[in-house]
């Protein structure tokens, strides 16, 4: 049986120094774009110290952390920081299979995340 | 439909019907007995075969299709992905660096090694008019 499908949504807050991208449903090849339009934008705009919390996160293929891929020196190189946070322990495993909690910094909670953040602009 | 303990779901190669793909794969290995965290891994492994046929040997090409089969041999699960594209030579495939791949802001290349860690074995073949992927998973 085919029950509904679950889309994949993107919901923007931002303080004053940081964007927070928190994101929802399924990122699969076929929703990546969504989430790069969305990184594009900020970085379009000089908003370059970016979390992504993924607490509503249910499924993650590699199309959905090649975007990650493929932002994160621009971001870094223009002295911000993509940081992920709230990770459900399946999406997590996927992240840990091709060794990103070595190159990127994942958080439990969103504040821990805030205040790395904050403690680098001082 | 099934036969004899094979599931077996065409779909046409658009990125569209990967959750479809995903909920077929996760139903069926549910109804076959693997727990939660054997049926994540069957529908990621499934997912990234899909979406290399659908990019690589389709090139977006929604007209064709992929079909997708499960079945239950003895105590593991085979599950195979068939299309008529471009062959994928797993010779040419190495292990992704990541780090590397971060830096000339690469992002492809990393379903093939996911698949691979996934499930508990993989094979490609070739034959006259169409190619094949068939991955296996024990149900302990």
């Amino acid at each position: 049986m085919l029950t509904v499908m679950k889309n994949f949504h993107i919901n923007h807050r931002h303080s004053d120094e940081i964007e927070v991208l928190e994101i929802s449903g399924e990122l699969d090849a076929h929703t990546a774009s969504k989430l790069e339009d969305s990184l594009k934008t900020l970085i379009d705009k000089n908003r370059h110290n970016i979390i992504v919390n993924c607490s509503d996160l249910e499924y993650i293929a590699s199309a959905g952390l090649g975007v990650f891929m493929a932002y994160i020196e621009d971001v870094r190189g223009l002295g911000g920081d993509i940081k992920l946070t709230n990770m459900n322990e399946r999406v997590y495993n996927v992240f840990d299979l091709l060794g990103f909690p070595t190159l990127y910094d994942i958080f439990d909670e969103e504040e821990e995340a805030v205040k790395q953040f904050q403690n680098s602009d001082q | 439909m099934t036969i004899n303990n094979t599931y077996k779901l065409v779909v046409n190669a658009s990125t569209r019907r990967l959750a479809e793909v995903r909920q077929f794969v996760a139903d069926k290995a549910m109804h076959f007995g693997f727990d939660e965290n054997q049926i994540s891994d069957i529908r990621l492994a499934v997912d990234e075969a899909c979406t290399n046929i659908i990019k690589h040997a389709y090139k977006y090409d929604e007209s064709q299709n992929v079909e997708i089969r499960l079945k239950l041999e003895k105590n593991k699960l085979c599950v195979s992905l068939t299309d008529t594209g471009n062959a994928f030579d797993p010779n040419k495939y190495s292990k992704p660096d990541i780090r590397e791949q971060m830096k000339s802001k690469k992002r492809g290349g990393v379903g093939v090694y996911l698949i691979r860690k996934l499930m508990d074995d993989v094979e490609y073949l070739k034959m006259d008019d169409h190619n094949m992927i068939r991955m296996y998973k024990n149900l302990n």
